[in-house]
Protein backbone atom coordinates (compact mmCIF):
# COMPACT_ATOMS: atom_id res chain seq x y z
CA UNK A 1 0.00 0.00 0.00
CA UNK A 2 1.21 3.18 -1.15
CA UNK A 3 1.77 6.04 0.82
CA UNK A 4 -0.45 8.88 -0.83
CA UNK A 5 2.31 12.04 -0.53
CA UNK A 6 4.92 9.16 -1.53
CA UNK A 7 2.72 8.64 -4.54
CA UNK A 8 2.42 12.00 -5.09
CA UNK A 9 6.05 12.93 -5.01
CA UNK A 10 6.49 9.56 -7.53
CA UNK A 11 3.74 10.83 -9.98
CA UNK A 12 5.61 13.93 -9.97
CA UNK A 13 9.12 12.79 -10.73
CA UNK A 14 7.76 10.44 -13.30
CA UNK A 15 6.37 13.30 -14.79
CA UNK A 16 9.41 15.17 -15.04
CA UNK A 17 11.72 12.49 -16.21
CA UNK A 18 9.35 11.74 -19.28
CA UNK A 19 8.77 15.87 -20.18
CA UNK A 20 13.02 15.63 -20.02
CA UNK A 21 13.45 12.58 -22.15
CA UNK A 22 10.88 14.03 -24.74
CA UNK A 23 12.25 17.96 -24.87
CA UNK A 24 15.64 17.09 -26.32
CA UNK A 25 14.57 14.94 -28.81
CA UNK A 26 15.21 15.39 -32.32
CA UNK A 27 11.88 15.50 -34.52
CA UNK A 28 13.39 12.46 -37.01
CA UNK A 29 12.49 10.49 -33.74
CA UNK A 30 9.09 11.61 -33.01
CA UNK A 31 7.19 8.76 -34.52
CA UNK A 32 9.41 5.74 -33.34
CA UNK A 33 9.60 7.33 -29.71
CA UNK A 34 5.50 7.66 -29.51
CA UNK A 35 5.43 4.08 -30.26
CA UNK A 36 7.83 3.03 -27.76
CA UNK A 37 6.35 5.32 -25.12
CA UNK A 38 2.65 3.06 -26.57
CA UNK A 39 5.31 -0.32 -25.52
CA UNK A 40 6.11 1.22 -22.25
CA UNK A 41 2.43 1.66 -21.07
CA UNK A 42 1.95 -1.83 -22.49
CA UNK A 43 2.77 -2.47 -18.42
CA UNK A 44 -0.72 -2.52 -17.98
CA UNK A 45 -0.75 -5.72 -19.03
CA UNK A 46 1.10 -6.41 -15.22
CA UNK A 47 -2.03 -4.64 -13.84
CA UNK A 48 -4.81 -6.19 -15.51
CA UNK A 49 -2.74 -9.93 -14.75
CA UNK A 50 -3.49 -8.68 -11.31
CA UNK A 51 -6.68 -7.96 -11.73
CA UNK A 52 -7.66 -11.61 -13.62
CA UNK A 53 -5.69 -13.06 -10.48
CA UNK A 54 -7.72 -11.72 -8.32
CA UNK A 55 -11.05 -11.98 -10.03
CA UNK A 56 -13.48 -13.63 -7.70
CA UNK A 57 -16.88 -14.13 -10.05
CA UNK A 58 -17.05 -15.09 -13.06
CA UNK A 59 -17.86 -11.81 -15.16
CA UNK A 60 -15.27 -10.72 -13.66
CA UNK A 61 -12.62 -13.51 -14.43
CA UNK A 62 -14.42 -12.22 -17.89
CA UNK A 63 -13.52 -8.96 -17.48
CA UNK A 64 -9.74 -9.77 -15.86
CA UNK A 65 -9.33 -12.04 -19.17
CA UNK A 66 -10.31 -9.13 -21.85
CA UNK A 67 -8.00 -6.84 -19.96
CA UNK A 68 -4.94 -9.00 -19.94
CA UNK A 69 -5.52 -9.97 -23.57
CA UNK A 70 -5.73 -6.10 -24.57
CA UNK A 71 -2.65 -5.31 -22.56
CA UNK A 72 -0.71 -8.49 -23.97
CA UNK A 73 -1.57 -6.95 -27.45
CA UNK A 74 -0.85 -3.60 -26.38
CA UNK A 75 2.86 -4.18 -25.55
CA UNK A 76 3.46 -7.30 -27.79
CA UNK A 77 2.15 -5.12 -30.49
CA UNK A 78 4.11 -1.77 -29.37
CA UNK A 79 7.20 -3.64 -29.03
CA UNK A 80 6.94 -4.96 -32.89
CA UNK A 81 6.26 -2.02 -34.14
CA UNK A 82 9.00 0.26 -32.68
CA UNK A 83 11.42 -2.66 -33.14
CA UNK A 84 10.46 -2.11 -36.63
CA UNK A 85 10.79 1.47 -36.95
CA UNK A 86 14.05 1.68 -35.47
CA UNK A 87 15.68 -1.21 -37.44
CA UNK A 88 15.72 0.73 -40.10
CA UNK A 89 17.63 4.16 -38.53
CA UNK A 90 21.03 4.33 -39.83
CA UNK A 91 23.66 6.85 -40.80
CA UNK A 92 24.74 7.45 -43.92
CA UNK A 93 28.44 5.69 -43.05
CA UNK A 94 27.07 2.51 -43.21
CA UNK A 95 24.81 2.69 -46.36
CA UNK A 96 21.31 0.57 -46.66
CA UNK A 97 22.46 -3.07 -48.28
CA UNK A 98 18.53 -3.07 -49.70
CA UNK A 99 17.33 -0.13 -51.28
CA UNK B 1 9.64 -16.50 3.15
CA UNK B 2 9.93 -12.82 2.93
CA UNK B 3 12.13 -13.21 -0.10
CA UNK B 4 9.79 -13.56 -2.09
CA UNK B 5 7.93 -10.29 -2.41
CA UNK B 6 11.39 -8.65 -1.89
CA UNK B 7 12.62 -9.74 -5.16
CA UNK B 8 8.95 -8.88 -6.98
CA UNK B 9 9.16 -5.25 -5.79
CA UNK B 10 12.83 -5.40 -6.40
CA UNK B 11 12.09 -6.93 -10.06
CA UNK B 12 9.16 -3.81 -10.63
CA UNK B 13 12.14 -1.67 -9.52
CA UNK B 14 14.64 -2.96 -12.05
CA UNK B 15 11.49 -2.97 -14.98
CA UNK B 16 10.98 1.20 -14.34
CA UNK B 17 14.92 2.16 -14.54
CA UNK B 18 14.65 -0.14 -17.73
CA UNK B 19 11.96 1.85 -19.13
CA UNK B 20 13.26 5.36 -18.15
CA UNK B 21 17.02 4.29 -19.48
CA UNK B 22 15.56 3.01 -22.49
CA UNK B 23 13.08 5.44 -23.62
CA UNK B 24 16.29 7.71 -22.92
CA UNK B 25 17.93 5.70 -25.24
CA UNK B 26 15.15 5.73 -28.03
CA UNK B 27 16.04 9.91 -27.77
CA UNK B 28 19.18 9.46 -29.84
CA UNK B 29 19.09 8.27 -33.11
CA UNK B 30 22.30 6.27 -32.73
CA UNK B 31 21.24 4.51 -29.45
CA UNK B 32 17.66 4.22 -30.54
CA UNK B 33 17.68 0.59 -31.48
CA UNK B 34 18.85 -0.71 -28.21
CA UNK B 35 16.79 1.34 -26.43
CA UNK B 36 13.97 -0.70 -27.63
CA UNK B 37 15.59 -3.84 -26.35
CA UNK B 38 15.86 -2.45 -23.03
CA UNK B 39 12.33 -1.53 -22.47
CA UNK B 40 11.44 -5.23 -23.52
CA UNK B 41 13.67 -6.59 -20.86
CA UNK B 42 12.02 -4.33 -18.26
CA UNK B 43 8.83 -5.50 -19.75
CA UNK B 44 9.74 -9.09 -19.32
CA UNK B 45 11.23 -8.69 -15.93
CA UNK B 46 7.84 -6.91 -14.44
CA UNK B 47 5.94 -9.38 -16.57
CA UNK B 48 7.75 -12.58 -14.81
CA UNK B 49 7.77 -11.00 -11.63
CA UNK B 50 3.77 -10.97 -11.47
CA UNK B 51 3.31 -14.40 -12.39
CA UNK B 52 5.58 -15.25 -9.66
CA UNK B 53 3.26 -12.81 -7.37
CA UNK B 54 1.60 -15.51 -4.04
CA UNK B 55 -1.91 -15.18 -3.93
CA UNK B 56 -2.83 -15.13 -7.63
CA UNK B 57 -5.41 -17.59 -8.93
CA UNK B 58 -6.60 -18.65 -12.43
CA UNK B 59 -2.20 -18.63 -13.64
CA UNK B 60 -3.79 -20.71 -16.72
CA UNK B 61 -5.98 -18.39 -17.42
CA UNK B 62 -3.67 -15.59 -17.57
CA UNK B 63 -1.15 -17.40 -19.41
CA UNK B 64 -3.69 -18.28 -21.97
CA UNK B 65 -4.68 -14.64 -22.38
CA UNK B 66 -1.14 -13.27 -22.89
CA UNK B 67 -0.60 -16.01 -25.38
CA UNK B 68 -3.39 -15.06 -27.31
CA UNK B 69 -2.75 -11.49 -26.82
CA UNK B 70 0.91 -11.70 -27.43
CA UNK B 71 0.66 -13.91 -30.73
CA UNK B 72 -1.85 -11.84 -32.35
CA UNK B 73 -0.52 -8.46 -31.79
CA UNK B 74 3.27 -10.22 -32.81
CA UNK B 75 1.77 -11.54 -36.04
CA UNK B 76 -0.04 -8.53 -37.00
CA UNK B 77 2.85 -6.11 -36.02
CA UNK B 78 4.98 -8.31 -38.14
CA UNK B 79 3.33 -8.42 -40.83
CA UNK B 80 1.24 -4.75 -41.75
CA UNK B 81 3.03 -2.05 -44.06
CA UNK B 82 5.50 0.27 -43.09
CA UNK B 83 2.94 2.47 -44.28
CA UNK B 84 0.15 1.35 -41.95
CA UNK B 85 2.34 2.12 -38.72
CA UNK B 86 0.28 5.15 -37.61
CA UNK B 87 -2.85 3.24 -37.51
CA UNK B 88 -0.79 -0.18 -35.79
CA UNK B 89 0.18 2.14 -33.32
CA UNK B 90 -3.10 3.80 -32.65
CA UNK B 91 -4.81 0.21 -32.42
CA UNK B 92 -1.81 -1.12 -30.05
CA UNK B 93 -2.61 1.87 -27.90
CA UNK B 94 -6.40 1.78 -27.70
CA UNK B 95 -5.66 -1.94 -26.31
CA UNK B 96 -3.60 0.10 -23.66
CA UNK B 97 -6.29 1.98 -23.04
CA UNK B 98 -9.05 -0.77 -23.12
CA UNK B 99 -6.59 -2.76 -20.62
CA UNK B 100 -6.06 -0.06 -18.39
CA UNK B 101 -10.81 0.81 -18.21
CA UNK B 102 -10.77 -3.45 -17.45
CA UNK B 103 -8.63 -2.84 -14.68
CA UNK B 104 -10.76 0.00 -13.63
CA UNK B 105 -13.63 -2.26 -13.88
CA UNK B 106 -12.96 -5.03 -12.21
CA UNK B 107 -12.13 -2.80 -9.33
CA UNK B 108 -14.98 -1.20 -9.43
CA UNK B 109 -17.56 -4.34 -9.70
CA UNK B 110 -14.65 -6.46 -7.63
CA UNK B 111 -15.89 -3.58 -4.74
CA UNK B 112 -19.23 -3.53 -4.75
CA UNK B 113 -19.82 -3.84 -1.31
CA UNK B 114 -22.59 -6.49 -0.99
CA UNK B 115 -19.67 -8.63 -2.62
CA UNK B 116 -16.84 -7.30 -0.71
CA UNK B 117 -17.99 -7.10 2.64
CA UNK B 118 -18.59 -11.15 2.44
CA UNK B 119 -15.91 -12.06 4.20
CA UNK B 120 -12.03 -10.21 5.42
CA UNK B 121 -11.04 -13.94 6.11
CA UNK B 122 -9.10 -15.55 3.47
CA UNK B 123 -9.96 -19.10 2.75
CA UNK B 124 -7.16 -20.99 2.15
CA UNK B 125 -6.89 -24.05 -0.51
CA UNK B 126 -9.89 -22.88 -2.88
CA UNK B 127 -9.15 -23.72 -6.01
CA UNK B 128 -10.13 -20.35 -8.12
CA UNK B 129 -11.32 -22.92 -11.08
CA UNK B 130 -13.52 -24.09 -8.83
CA UNK B 131 -17.28 -22.41 -9.09
CA UNK B 132 -17.99 -22.98 -5.72
CA UNK B 133 -14.87 -21.70 -4.37
CA UNK B 134 -15.84 -18.08 -5.88
CA UNK B 135 -19.04 -17.63 -3.50
CA UNK B 136 -16.19 -16.90 -1.18
CA UNK B 137 -14.44 -14.48 -1.17
CA UNK B 138 -10.64 -14.50 -1.66
CA UNK B 139 -9.98 -11.35 -1.42
CA UNK B 140 -7.50 -8.86 -3.34
CA UNK B 141 -4.39 -8.23 -1.35
CA UNK B 142 -5.34 -4.66 -0.28
CA UNK B 143 -8.52 -4.87 -0.25
CA UNK B 144 -8.57 -7.31 2.33
CA UNK B 145 -7.17 -4.75 4.47
CA UNK B 146 -9.70 -2.35 4.06
CA UNK B 147 -12.00 -1.60 1.03
CA UNK B 148 -10.75 1.03 -1.31
CA UNK B 149 -9.92 4.74 0.02
CA UNK B 150 -11.47 7.84 -1.59
CA UNK B 151 -8.18 8.74 -3.47
CA UNK B 152 -7.91 5.12 -4.76
CA UNK B 153 -11.70 4.88 -5.80
CA UNK B 154 -11.07 8.59 -7.60
CA UNK B 155 -8.35 7.65 -9.26
CA UNK B 156 -9.32 4.21 -10.11
CA UNK B 157 -12.84 6.00 -11.49
CA UNK B 158 -10.71 8.76 -13.11
CA UNK B 159 -8.36 5.94 -14.71
CA UNK B 160 -10.83 4.24 -16.23
CA UNK B 161 -12.68 7.40 -17.58
CA UNK B 162 -8.93 8.25 -19.55
CA UNK B 163 -8.72 4.65 -20.53
CA UNK B 164 -12.41 4.07 -21.87
CA UNK B 165 -11.98 6.98 -24.23
CA UNK B 166 -8.29 6.06 -24.86
CA UNK B 167 -10.29 3.00 -26.37
CA UNK B 168 -12.54 4.09 -28.47
CA UNK B 169 -11.33 6.68 -29.77
CA UNK B 170 -8.47 4.95 -30.73
CA UNK B 171 -10.26 2.22 -32.58
CA UNK B 172 -11.99 5.35 -34.49
CA UNK B 173 -8.45 6.63 -35.20
CA UNK B 174 -7.84 3.47 -36.54
CA UNK B 175 -10.66 2.94 -38.32
CA UNK B 176 -10.16 6.07 -39.92
CA UNK B 177 -6.52 5.63 -41.15
CA UNK B 178 -7.22 2.26 -42.00
CA UNK B 179 -9.82 3.97 -44.51
CA UNK B 180 -12.79 2.42 -43.22
CA UNK B 181 -14.49 5.77 -41.84
CA UNK B 182 -13.62 8.40 -44.67
CA UNK B 183 -16.74 10.73 -43.82
CA UNK B 184 -15.99 12.98 -40.60
CA UNK B 185 -19.76 13.02 -38.79
CA UNK B 186 -20.64 16.02 -38.22
CA UNK B 187 -24.08 17.31 -37.02
CA UNK B 188 -24.92 20.87 -35.68
CA UNK B 189 -25.18 21.06 -31.74
CA UNK B 190 -22.48 17.93 -32.04
CA UNK B 191 -19.96 19.91 -29.31
CA UNK B 192 -22.56 20.16 -27.06
CA UNK B 193 -24.04 16.87 -27.27
CA UNK B 194 -20.66 15.98 -26.69
CA UNK B 195 -20.21 18.06 -23.88
CA UNK B 196 -23.48 16.75 -22.47
CA UNK B 197 -22.03 13.17 -22.29
CA UNK B 198 -18.75 13.39 -20.46
CA UNK B 199 -20.60 15.54 -18.00
CA UNK B 200 -23.03 12.74 -17.63
CA UNK B 201 -19.89 10.21 -17.11
CA UNK B 202 -18.36 12.33 -15.11
CA UNK B 203 -21.38 12.77 -12.25
CA UNK B 204 -21.87 8.89 -12.57
CA UNK B 205 -18.15 8.51 -12.44
CA UNK B 206 -18.16 11.31 -8.85
CA UNK B 207 -21.36 8.85 -7.74
CA UNK B 208 -18.78 6.19 -7.77
CA UNK B 209 -16.02 8.13 -6.64
CA UNK B 210 -18.47 8.74 -3.54
CA UNK B 211 -18.22 4.93 -2.29
CA UNK B 212 -21.84 4.14 -4.28
CA UNK B 213 -20.79 1.15 -6.13
CA UNK B 214 -23.61 -0.65 -7.88
CA UNK B 215 -24.41 -2.61 -11.25
CA UNK B 216 -25.95 0.02 -13.16
CA UNK B 217 -24.22 3.47 -12.66
CA UNK B 218 -20.86 2.01 -13.00
CA UNK B 219 -22.48 0.17 -16.41
CA UNK B 220 -23.69 3.25 -17.21
CA UNK B 221 -20.71 4.78 -16.45
CA UNK B 222 -18.36 3.06 -18.93
CA UNK B 223 -21.08 3.18 -21.63
CA UNK B 224 -20.79 6.64 -21.49
CA UNK B 225 -17.44 7.03 -21.24
CA UNK B 226 -16.95 4.83 -24.29
CA UNK B 227 -19.21 6.78 -26.01
CA UNK B 228 -17.78 10.27 -25.64
CA UNK B 229 -14.51 8.27 -26.82
CA UNK B 230 -16.32 7.85 -29.88
CA UNK B 231 -18.17 11.35 -29.71
CA UNK B 232 -15.26 13.08 -29.35
CA UNK B 233 -13.23 10.96 -32.69
CA UNK B 234 -15.56 10.81 -35.10
CA UNK B 235 -15.95 14.71 -36.30
CA UNK B 236 -11.90 14.65 -36.40
CA UNK B 237 -10.37 15.17 -39.72
CA UNK B 238 -7.78 12.76 -40.77
CA UNK B 239 -4.95 15.54 -41.40
CA UNK B 240 -5.45 15.94 -37.48
CA UNK B 241 -4.81 12.34 -36.39
CA UNK B 242 -1.19 12.66 -35.36
CA UNK B 243 -2.31 14.98 -32.73
CA UNK B 244 -5.05 12.69 -32.02
CA UNK B 245 -3.57 9.09 -31.53
CA UNK B 246 -0.12 10.96 -29.27
CA UNK B 247 -3.04 12.40 -27.33
CA UNK B 248 -4.51 9.89 -26.97
CA UNK B 249 -0.94 7.79 -26.31
CA UNK B 250 -0.59 10.66 -23.20
CA UNK B 251 -4.36 9.49 -22.04
CA UNK B 252 -3.57 5.71 -21.74
CA UNK B 253 -0.25 6.29 -19.55
CA UNK B 254 -2.14 8.51 -17.78
CA UNK B 255 -4.90 5.78 -17.03
CA UNK B 256 -2.05 3.38 -16.48
CA UNK B 257 -0.76 5.33 -13.87
CA UNK B 258 -3.90 5.92 -11.70
CA UNK B 259 -4.73 2.56 -12.32
CA UNK B 260 -1.61 1.30 -10.97
CA UNK B 261 -1.85 3.32 -8.16
CA UNK B 262 -5.37 1.55 -7.30
CA UNK B 263 -3.42 -2.23 -7.58
CA UNK B 264 -0.56 -0.18 -5.56
CA UNK B 265 2.06 -1.17 -8.15
CA UNK B 266 4.84 0.85 -8.40
CA UNK B 267 5.90 0.03 -12.00
CA UNK B 268 2.32 0.76 -13.52
CA UNK B 269 2.47 4.50 -11.82
CA UNK B 270 6.36 5.20 -12.84
CA UNK B 271 6.30 4.05 -16.55
CA UNK B 272 2.40 5.28 -16.95
CA UNK B 273 3.09 8.15 -15.81
CA UNK B 274 6.79 8.93 -17.68
CA UNK B 275 4.28 7.96 -20.98
CA UNK B 276 1.66 10.40 -19.65
CA UNK B 277 3.78 13.81 -19.57
CA UNK B 278 6.44 12.70 -22.84
CA UNK B 279 3.27 12.50 -24.79
CA UNK B 280 1.59 15.23 -23.20
CA UNK B 281 4.52 17.07 -24.54
CA UNK B 282 4.75 15.32 -28.00
CA UNK B 283 0.98 16.39 -28.44
CA UNK B 284 1.53 20.05 -27.61
CA UNK B 285 5.16 20.03 -29.99
CA UNK B 286 2.15 18.71 -32.70
CA UNK B 287 -0.14 20.61 -32.59
CA UNK B 288 2.13 23.82 -32.06
CA UNK B 289 3.72 22.89 -35.46
CA UNK B 290 -0.05 23.08 -37.30
CA UNK B 291 0.09 26.29 -35.26
CA UNK B 292 -3.30 25.11 -33.54
CA UNK B 293 -4.19 24.25 -29.80
CA UNK B 294 -5.16 21.01 -28.86
CA UNK B 295 -8.43 22.07 -28.21
CA UNK B 296 -9.02 23.52 -31.59
CA UNK B 297 -7.77 20.40 -32.92
CA UNK B 298 -10.55 18.75 -30.53
CA UNK B 299 -13.48 20.71 -30.86
CA UNK B 300 -12.52 22.88 -33.50
CA UNK B 301 -14.00 20.60 -36.59
CA UNK B 302 -11.83 21.96 -38.96
CA UNK B 303 -12.42 23.17 -42.34
CA UNK B 304 -16.16 23.62 -41.28
CA UNK B 305 -16.19 27.19 -40.59
CA UNK B 306 -13.41 27.47 -43.02
CA UNK B 307 -15.99 27.90 -46.32
CA UNK B 308 -15.47 31.85 -46.26
CA UNK B 309 -13.96 33.12 -49.25
CA UNK B 310 -10.10 33.04 -49.05
CA UNK B 311 -8.10 34.74 -51.53
CA UNK B 312 -8.52 34.09 -55.23
CA UNK B 313 -5.66 32.73 -56.53
CA UNK B 314 -4.65 33.95 -60.04
CA UNK B 315 -3.16 31.99 -62.88
CA UNK B 316 -2.97 28.52 -63.75
CA UNK B 317 -1.30 25.44 -62.80
CA UNK B 318 1.41 24.66 -65.16
CA UNK B 319 2.33 21.17 -66.17
CA UNK B 320 5.83 19.48 -66.91
CA UNK B 321 7.03 16.46 -68.77
CA UNK B 322 9.27 13.56 -66.63
CA UNK B 323 11.78 13.87 -69.13
CA UNK B 324 12.14 17.87 -68.65
CA UNK B 325 11.90 17.37 -64.61
CA UNK B 326 14.56 14.86 -64.74
CA UNK B 327 16.92 17.63 -66.89
CA UNK B 328 16.48 19.98 -64.84
CA UNK B 329 17.39 18.07 -61.77
CA UNK B 330 20.08 16.22 -63.32
CA UNK B 331 22.15 19.30 -63.96
CA UNK B 332 21.14 20.92 -60.86
CA UNK B 333 23.49 21.78 -58.61
CA UNK B 334 21.67 21.46 -54.97
CA UNK B 335 17.76 19.84 -54.92
CA UNK B 336 15.90 19.23 -52.04
CA UNK B 337 13.07 16.91 -52.26
CA UNK B 338 9.56 17.37 -49.72
CA UNK B 339 7.64 14.11 -49.50
CA UNK B 340 4.09 14.39 -48.23
CA UNK B 341 1.45 11.75 -47.46
CA UNK B 342 0.88 11.31 -51.21
CA UNK B 343 4.19 9.49 -51.46
CA UNK B 344 3.19 7.33 -48.59
CA UNK B 345 0.01 6.23 -49.93
CA UNK B 346 1.68 5.89 -53.13
CA UNK B 347 4.39 3.40 -51.65
CA UNK B 348 6.85 5.98 -53.76
CA UNK B 349 9.15 5.64 -50.86
CA UNK B 350 11.84 3.48 -52.58
CA UNK B 351 11.77 4.94 -56.29
CA UNK B 352 12.11 8.37 -54.83
CA UNK B 353 15.88 7.38 -52.90
CA UNK B 354 16.48 5.17 -55.96
CA UNK B 355 15.99 8.56 -58.14
CA UNK B 356 17.78 10.59 -55.49
CA UNK B 357 20.99 8.50 -55.66
CA UNK B 358 21.25 8.11 -58.72
CA UNK B 359 21.29 12.11 -58.55
CA UNK B 360 23.63 12.00 -55.98
CA UNK B 361 25.59 9.66 -58.40
CA UNK B 362 25.91 12.80 -60.67
CA UNK B 363 26.97 15.16 -58.08
CA UNK B 364 23.76 16.88 -57.39
CA UNK B 365 23.37 17.81 -54.01
CA UNK B 366 20.30 15.79 -52.48
CA UNK B 367 18.63 16.80 -49.02
CA UNK B 368 15.26 15.48 -48.46
CA UNK B 369 12.72 18.37 -46.26
CA UNK B 370 10.41 16.87 -43.91
CA UNK B 371 7.54 19.44 -42.08
CA UNK B 372 6.52 18.37 -38.59
CA UNK B 373 3.41 17.22 -39.13
CA UNK B 374 3.75 15.74 -42.36
CA UNK B 375 2.09 12.41 -43.32
CA UNK B 376 0.19 10.99 -40.40
CA UNK B 377 2.50 11.09 -37.42
CA UNK B 378 5.28 13.39 -36.95
CA UNK B 379 8.19 11.64 -38.25
CA UNK B 380 6.41 9.55 -40.54
CA UNK B 381 8.46 10.37 -43.33
CA UNK B 382 11.46 9.79 -41.73
CA UNK B 383 10.40 6.54 -41.04
CA UNK B 384 9.22 6.09 -44.86
CA UNK B 385 12.38 7.12 -46.19
CA UNK B 386 14.51 5.10 -43.37
CA UNK B 387 12.67 2.12 -44.42
CA UNK B 388 14.13 2.80 -48.22
CA UNK B 389 17.61 3.07 -46.67
CA UNK B 390 17.90 7.04 -46.85
CA UNK B 391 20.45 7.88 -44.38
CA UNK B 392 19.10 9.89 -41.84
CA UNK B 393 21.77 12.77 -42.09
CA UNK B 394 20.70 13.55 -45.34
CA UNK B 395 16.90 14.29 -44.10
CA UNK B 396 16.86 18.06 -42.90
CA UNK B 397 14.38 19.51 -40.15
CA UNK B 398 12.24 22.33 -41.19
CA UNK B 399 13.87 24.85 -39.32
CA UNK B 400 17.18 23.56 -40.59
CA UNK B 401 16.46 23.99 -44.55
CA UNK B 402 13.97 26.92 -44.73
CA UNK B 403 16.91 29.07 -44.62
CA UNK B 404 18.47 27.43 -47.50
CA UNK B 405 15.28 27.06 -49.86
CA UNK B 406 16.68 30.37 -51.71
CA UNK B 407 20.10 28.18 -53.09
CA UNK B 408 18.28 25.78 -53.73
CA UNK B 409 17.98 25.19 -57.56
CA UNK B 410 14.48 22.26 -57.72
CA UNK B 411 12.60 22.19 -54.79
CA UNK B 412 10.72 18.47 -55.27
CA UNK B 413 8.01 18.18 -53.90
CA UNK B 414 6.62 14.65 -53.78
CA UNK B 415 2.49 13.88 -52.35
CA UNK B 416 2.67 17.10 -49.83
CA UNK B 417 0.24 20.12 -50.14
CA UNK B 418 -0.93 21.99 -47.02
CA UNK B 419 2.75 21.88 -45.58
CA UNK B 420 4.21 23.66 -48.46
CA UNK B 421 1.16 25.94 -49.02
CA UNK B 422 2.23 29.69 -48.98
CA UNK B 423 -1.23 30.74 -47.79
CA UNK B 424 -0.29 29.96 -44.29
CA UNK B 425 2.06 32.95 -44.67
CA UNK B 426 -0.06 35.46 -47.03
CA UNK B 427 -3.67 34.91 -46.55
CA UNK B 428 -5.23 35.55 -43.08
CA UNK B 429 -8.89 34.06 -44.34
CA UNK B 430 -6.92 30.44 -45.05
CA UNK B 431 -7.98 28.07 -42.43
CA UNK B 432 -4.04 27.23 -42.20
CA UNK B 433 -3.44 30.29 -41.71
CA UNK B 434 -0.28 30.89 -39.21
CA UNK B 435 1.03 27.26 -39.81
CA UNK B 436 4.79 27.37 -40.53
CA UNK B 437 5.43 26.35 -43.71
CA UNK B 438 8.33 24.76 -45.95
CA UNK B 439 9.24 27.57 -47.69
CA UNK B 440 10.03 25.80 -50.94
CA UNK B 441 8.21 28.60 -52.92
CA UNK B 442 11.88 30.33 -52.38
CA UNK B 443 13.46 28.01 -54.64
CA UNK B 444 14.46 29.00 -57.99
CA UNK B 445 12.32 25.70 -59.51
CA UNK B 446 9.55 24.04 -57.92
CA UNK B 447 8.36 20.69 -58.93
CA UNK B 448 4.95 19.32 -57.94
CA UNK B 449 4.34 15.20 -58.24
CA UNK B 450 0.31 15.33 -57.79
CA UNK B 451 -2.12 13.01 -58.65
CA UNK B 452 -4.48 15.29 -60.02
CA UNK B 453 -5.71 19.18 -59.73
CA UNK B 454 -7.46 18.73 -56.76
CA UNK B 455 -6.94 20.65 -53.24
CA UNK B 456 -5.13 18.64 -50.35
CA UNK B 457 -6.07 17.05 -47.41
CA UNK B 458 -7.29 19.95 -45.83
CA UNK B 459 -9.23 21.05 -48.80
CA UNK B 460 -7.60 23.90 -49.09
CA UNK B 461 -6.18 25.34 -52.88
CA UNK B 462 -2.01 25.88 -52.73
CA UNK B 463 -0.80 28.65 -54.02
CA UNK B 464 2.26 27.24 -54.41
CA UNK B 465 0.73 25.15 -57.85
CA UNK B 466 -0.24 28.66 -59.45
CA UNK B 467 3.22 29.95 -58.50
CA UNK B 468 5.40 31.12 -61.50
CA UNK B 469 8.40 28.78 -60.84
CA UNK B 470 6.30 25.86 -60.10
CA UNK B 471 5.66 22.69 -62.57
CA UNK B 472 3.21 20.07 -61.65
CA UNK B 473 3.95 16.42 -63.06
CA UNK B 474 0.88 14.83 -62.67
CA UNK B 475 0.73 11.49 -61.36
CA UNK B 476 0.75 9.11 -59.04
CA UNK B 477 3.88 9.04 -56.75
CA UNK B 478 5.24 5.54 -57.79
CA UNK B 479 4.56 6.45 -61.19
CA UNK B 480 5.89 9.37 -61.68
CA UNK B 481 9.00 8.60 -59.79
CA UNK B 482 9.61 5.48 -62.03
CA UNK B 483 9.39 7.71 -64.45
CA UNK B 484 11.80 10.32 -63.36
CA UNK B 485 14.10 7.57 -62.59
CA UNK B 486 14.32 6.09 -66.48
CA UNK B 487 14.07 9.47 -67.82
CA UNK B 488 16.76 10.34 -65.58
CA UNK B 489 19.03 7.38 -66.81
CA UNK B 490 18.07 8.57 -70.75
CA UNK B 491 19.77 12.02 -69.65
CA UNK B 492 23.66 10.11 -69.96
CA UNK B 493 22.67 7.52 -72.29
Amino acid sequence: MLDGFLALYIFMLAAFTGYEIIARVPVILHTPLMSGSNFIHGIVLVGAMIALGHARTPFEIGIGFLGVLLGAGNAAGGYVVTERMLEMFKSSKKPGDKA
Amino acid sequence: MSWLPLLIKASYFLAAVLFILGLKRMSSPRTARGGIVWAGVGMLVAVLATFALPDMHHRGLILAAVLIGVAAAWWSGRRVAMTAMPQMVALYNGMGGGAAAAIGAAELFGHIPAVSNLGQVAIPDTSPLRPESWAIDVLHPLAAVAPLTPVELMLGVLGALIGSVSFSGSLIAFAKLQGWLDKRFVFPGQRVVNLLVLAAAMVVGAVLASGHLSVPPIAAFFVLALLFGLLMTLPIGGADMPVVISLYNAFTGLAVAFEGFVLGNEAMIIAGMVVGAAGTLLTQLMAKAMNRSIGNVLFGSFGAAAGAAAQVIEGAQKPIEASDAAVMMAYAERVVIVPGYGMAVAQAQHKVWEFAKLLIERGVKVRFAIHPVAGRMPGHMNVLLAEAGVPYDLIADMDDINPEFPHVDVALVIGANDVVNPLAKTDPASPIYGMPILDVSAAKHVIVVKRGKGTGFAGIENALFYADNARMLYGDGQAAAGELVTQLKAVDG
